[in-house]
């Protein structure tokens, strides 16, 4: 079947097997191997992407379901060479170890951040349950994203890093 | 360019690595592609044991897309057999361990044919057309019913289950006296048994090897933590010469011990490629990595502790079945061994003895695993010294402060033979427990106590220490290990005065980029930025011996270190010859040669220029600053610190909840303060996660049921606590940096801190222990008065958080 989808910006238009994930179109005919697949039950949510501009596990989409569709990927976050802000805030805060979950988790913390624009420890807990990490032990994750929802207030300045620069 | 001045060592550096990591310009082995590449999909055992008495692949090899198939038989020449560097003893026995079963599969999951295609999916589609006929053999899941006398066996030709029987006694070793005469002579005794569960590495990213054969060298990028072993071991085992193979370990996502292993996978794609004259690729999906990547722990641990009744612990004896699997994996005899040396811990034992057999079972192999023995070994000791103060009526912290090893008499050398170097358990105890209110808690658990409060307090204790820097090679040596535990490093200063510094260590989500490009830039005095760390591929890091054992900053930056002094010497020479005068006149910092006593100056980075240009360098100096180190220490580093958990439990549905953590690790020098608490946070959430969440469960006929990750329970965001961390520092003595390495330290303190909680909240029911992981069904039904201890309540898959799921475990 012939879909065609816009993935950060970009449009494509290609031959699908109708069986074909769509984490396997973005990352094997598209080239975005920026988002990636942990596993086969859609339990981990490495896959994470904004279909739409709500997130999704892209291992539990078929790449047809996503023609005319819209998507963003973390290689589609950074604009005008300036990181997302939560992009920045992973990295301030130590978010991340062997990276493997950080495209997912990211996704998942900006759709979290647009649903609740101030979360407490909890609701980012809760907010990025379908996402498994297996280095940090998710201590910094949480505060990446309660970092980032500051850094996003209208008017505010950026908020300081823990570390001493970056 | 300015020399830096605040010292770099110390500083709370972000990492270098984040930028690809999170925008996604990342190389996980996964991404890459060659042209021409063919993808392989591997047909593995639905059982447990048995003979293979007929395959028939015809149907497969004409399947759309398919290259070509291959069965055990067709590569068993070409694969030879799986290594396995570590006979604990001489009489050790071991099958054969082919990559593709043969003629028998000894575990569910083991791979008995390769399918090479054009496309991933019409590689795993021709998987459904080959044909294998099974001859059932008994399977051998139970540890202890394996080496009863007429058990079935694993491996026939053996005779036995029972692989090696390893042996350490104080008394025979004269570094104590003789155990059964404590134990003889006891006032008070403790004996328990205990379970340690099976668990999976689980790192995130699932492995993936690509083998290139079209070049000079034939390349394999795999998603592994030890490159160079991987190319020794792959040229071993194929016979493929060692200098033709290159090995690269580009982007690797997490390994924990999992992905310190030499696969099947590795071998067949080696084999299969070099056969076809074709590259090929293999990413596993995540359920045959849980399935069939190696698995960790597994034993069953039967101990006595004596004492006298004043609380002085007197003797310790140790008997440990340890779960090899079916068969002996890279490491896997040596990880029980690890822990042979840890069981006496903090505690000053005057008697001890370890034994453990090494016992063959129908499951996947067992390997190492984030703390690999030492874990185990922890969590047995703290728990009888929880199961000692509660028999003792006594304080468990109280208790353990009058056996441990106090601050002024260190160096110390343990019953084991073991000399700690330094280390300061008051210290990071009292600091711990004020930070965790202890007594405030305590007062509290009275109160709910006497109260009858539905929800109980429980308080846990761990004050660990552990064994790193896996290194010293006399000491590996020692105990039959197949390798030494030196590190190489080089330092290789650029023209333009950048440096690049190669390591043989293998970073995998640890942050070595950052970490030795502090180091360096203290060392040379240049800027952190113009420091580039090269690893984890054989051409440009060519030597090494990798990551795990948290041995990378001990021994892997202390190499760096000593190439870094060697590229000043050499550098010195030439600043002296520069500005005329003795090489003693100069003294070197912030990146500068200096004439003692006067301004004249001049900065290695100019001396770095002036060796390029070569036009003026004194007499039968070569034009050259670029140096390389191997480190081997004399001794191991011994981190320890104090672990506090309190949690609520909840006795009417068994439910635990973690409340506070408080841990305060003595790591020694600390290089960079974000990445040593971000690695004791994630060790802490894999000891939680065997403590609470966390175990490898078949079936009664040898099927892995915790096979996806919806039954192998990994905690996700809502399980864990947040944590208090703290540290106290007292330098090591064993290397230069005073470094002691954190990589395991969170994983192998908290799991007994977590299950004594536990306990603790639920003692007064009559429960003196309950089974990893304390999952709500097992807590219930210790509070309610079943069967509590090894023996007890069957296993559960996905228990953990309360599933419902109770498909009952046969081991
Ligand atoms: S790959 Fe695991 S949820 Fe999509
Ligand atoms: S950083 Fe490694 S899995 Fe999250």
């Amino acid at each position: 079947m012939r879909i065609t989808v816009t993935v950060d910006g970009t449009t494509y238009t290609d031959d699908v097997e109708p069986r074909q994930l769509l984490v396997h179109h973005l990352r094997e005919t598209i080239g975005k191997t920026g988002t990636v697949v942990g596993c086969d039950t859609s339990n981990c949510g490495s896959c994470t992407v904004h279909l739409d501009g709500q997130s999704v596990k892209s291992c539990s989409v078929l790449a047809v379901q996503a023609d005319g569709a819209e998507i963003t990927t973390v290689e589609g976050l950074a604009r005008d060479g300036a990181l997302h802000p939560v992009q920045q805030a992973f990295h301030d805060n130590h978010a991340l170890q062997c990276g493997f979950c950080t495209p997912g988790m990211i996704m998942q913390s900006i759709d979290l951040l647009a649903d609740n624009p101030d979360p407490d420890e909890q609701a980012v807990r809760h907010g990025l349950e379908g996402n498994l990490c297996r280095c940090t032990g998710y201590q910094n994750i949480v505060r990446a994203v309660q970092d980032a929802a500051d850094r996003l207030k209208p008017g505010s300045t950026q908020a300081q890093p823990v570390g001493s620069e970056s | 360019m300015t020399a830096t001045v605040e010292p770099e060592v110390g500083k709370a550096r972000l990492r270098k690595e984040d930028a690809r990591l999170i925008t996604g310009r990342t190389r996980w082995t996964d991404n890459l592609t060659v042209p021409g590449l063919l993808h392989l999909a591997f047909l593995r055992s639905p059982v447990a044991h048995a003979r293979i008495t007929a395959i028939d692949v015809e149907a497969a090899r004409r399947k759309p897309g398919v290259i070509a198939v291959f069965t055990g038989r067709d590569l068993a020449e070409a694969q030879g057999s799986l290594p396995c560097a570590w006979p604990v003893t001489a009489d050790q026995k071991a099958p054969p361990a082919p990559s593709l079963a043969v003629d028998q599969v000894n575990f569910a999951g083991e791979a008995v044919a390769v399918v090479v295609a054009r496309g991933k999916a019409q590689a795993h589609d021709a998987l459904e057309a080959i044909d294998v006929d099974y001859e059932d053999l008994p399977v051998v899941l139970d540890l202890a019913a394996a080496v009863a006398d007429g058990a079935d066996l694993v491996h026939p030709d053996l005779g036995t289950n029972k692989s090696a029987h390893w042996v350490f006694d104080s008394a025979e070793a004269g570094t104590g006296s003789d155990v059964e005469q404590a134990i003889a002579e006891a006032e008070v005794l403790v004996e328990r048994t205990y379970r340690q569960q099976r668990l999976i590495p689980a790192f995130m990213e699932p492995r993936s090897v690509l083998v290139d054969p079209t070049g000079e060298q034939t390349t394999v990028w795999s998603a592994t933590q030890i490159p160079h072993i991987l190319r020794l071991m792959l040229a071993l085992t194929t016979g493929t010469p060692e200098h033709k193979l290159r090995v690269i370990a580009p982007d690797v996502g997490g390994g924990f011990g999992g992905k310190l292993q030499v696969t099947p996978e590795e071998v067949v794609a080696l084999v299969v490629a070099t056969r076809l004259g074709k590259p090929v690729k293999w990413t596993e999906s995540r359920s045959e990595s849980l399935l069939s990547a190696h698995h960790g722990r597994d034993q069953l641990q039967k101990l006595t502790l004596a004492a006298r009744r004043d609380g002085t612990v007197t003797g310790l004896k140790v008997e440990l079945l340890a779960d090899m699997g079916a068969y002996l994996r890279l490491v896997t005899p040596g990880v029980p061994i690890l822990g042979a040396f840890m069981f006496n811990a903090i505690y000053k034992f005057p008697a001890y003895r370890f034994e453990c057999t090494n016992v063959f079972t129908t499951k996947t192999p067992t390997d190492a695993y984030r703390g690999a023995g030492r874990p185990e070994a922890t969590c047995a000791i703290e728990r009888l010294m929880d199961e000692l103060a509660a028999e003792l009526g006594r304080d468990p912290i109280e208790l353990r402060e009058q056996n441990w090893i106090k601050h002024d008499e260190f160096p110390f050398t343990t019953v084991c033979g073991l000399e700690y170097d330094t280390g300061n358990y008051e210290a990071a105890t009292a600091k711990a427990k004020e930070m965790f209110g202890y007594d405030q808690l305590r007062a509290e658990q009275r109160e709910r106590r006497e109260r009858g409060d539905t929800v109980q307090l429980g308080i846990g204790t761990s004050t660990f220490t552990e064994m790193c820097g896996l290194a010293p090679s006399r000491v590996l040596g020692s105990l039959s290990y197949g390798a030494g535990g030196w590190e190489h490093a080089a330092v290789r200063m650029l023209p333009s005065g950048k440096v690049e510094v190669v390591t043989g260590s293998s970073a995998h989500g640890q942050g070595h980029e950052t970490a030795w490009s502090q180091i360096v830039a203290d060392q040379l005095g240049v800027p952190f930025e113009d420091i580039e760390v090269l690893h984890g591929d054989t051409q440009s890091s060519p030597r090494g011996l990798d990551t795990y054992g948290s041995r990378s900053l001990t021994v892997g930056a202390m190499a760096v270190l000593k190439a870094g002094e060697k590229v000043i010497r050499k550098a010195r020479r030439i600043a002296a010859h520069m500005m005329e005068c003795a090489e003693d006149d100069l003294e070197f910092t912030a990146g500068k040669f200096t004439v003692k006593g006067t301004e004249r100056a001049t900065a290695i980075t100019d001396v770095a220029l002036a060796v390029f240009a070569a036009h003026d360098l004194p007499d039968g100096v070569e034009p050259s600053l670029d140096s390389e180190a191997t480190f081997d220490p004399d001794n191991f580093s011994f981190p320890h610190g104090t672990h506090l958990c309190a949690v609520d439990v909840d006795t009417e549905t068994g439910f635990v909840k973690i409340r506070k953590y408080v841990c305060v690790d003595d790591v020694g020098v600390v290089v960079n303060p974000i990445i040593v608490e971000g690695q004791v946070h994630g060790g802490l959430a894999q000891g939680l996660a065997q403590a609470l969440y966390e175990e490898a469960v078949h079936d009664e006929s040898g099927t892995l049921t915790t096979g996806t990750l919806a039954d192998y329970l990994i905690p996700s965001a809502v399980d864990l606590p947040h944590f208090d961390t703290d540290r106290t520092e007292t330098p090591a003595t064993s290397n230069q940096l005073g470094v002691k390495g954190v990589g395991e330290a969170g994983t192998i303190a908290s799991t007994p801190a977590v299950v004594n909680a536990v306990v603790d909240a639920v003692r007064h029911f009559g429960v003196n222990d309950i089974q990893m992981p304390c999952t709500p069904m097992r807590v219930w039904t210790a509070i309610n008065g079943g069967p509590t201890d090894a023996g007890g309540l069957g296993t559960e898959a996905g228990g953990g958080l309360g599933s419902i799921d109770t498909s009952g475990g046969a081991a």
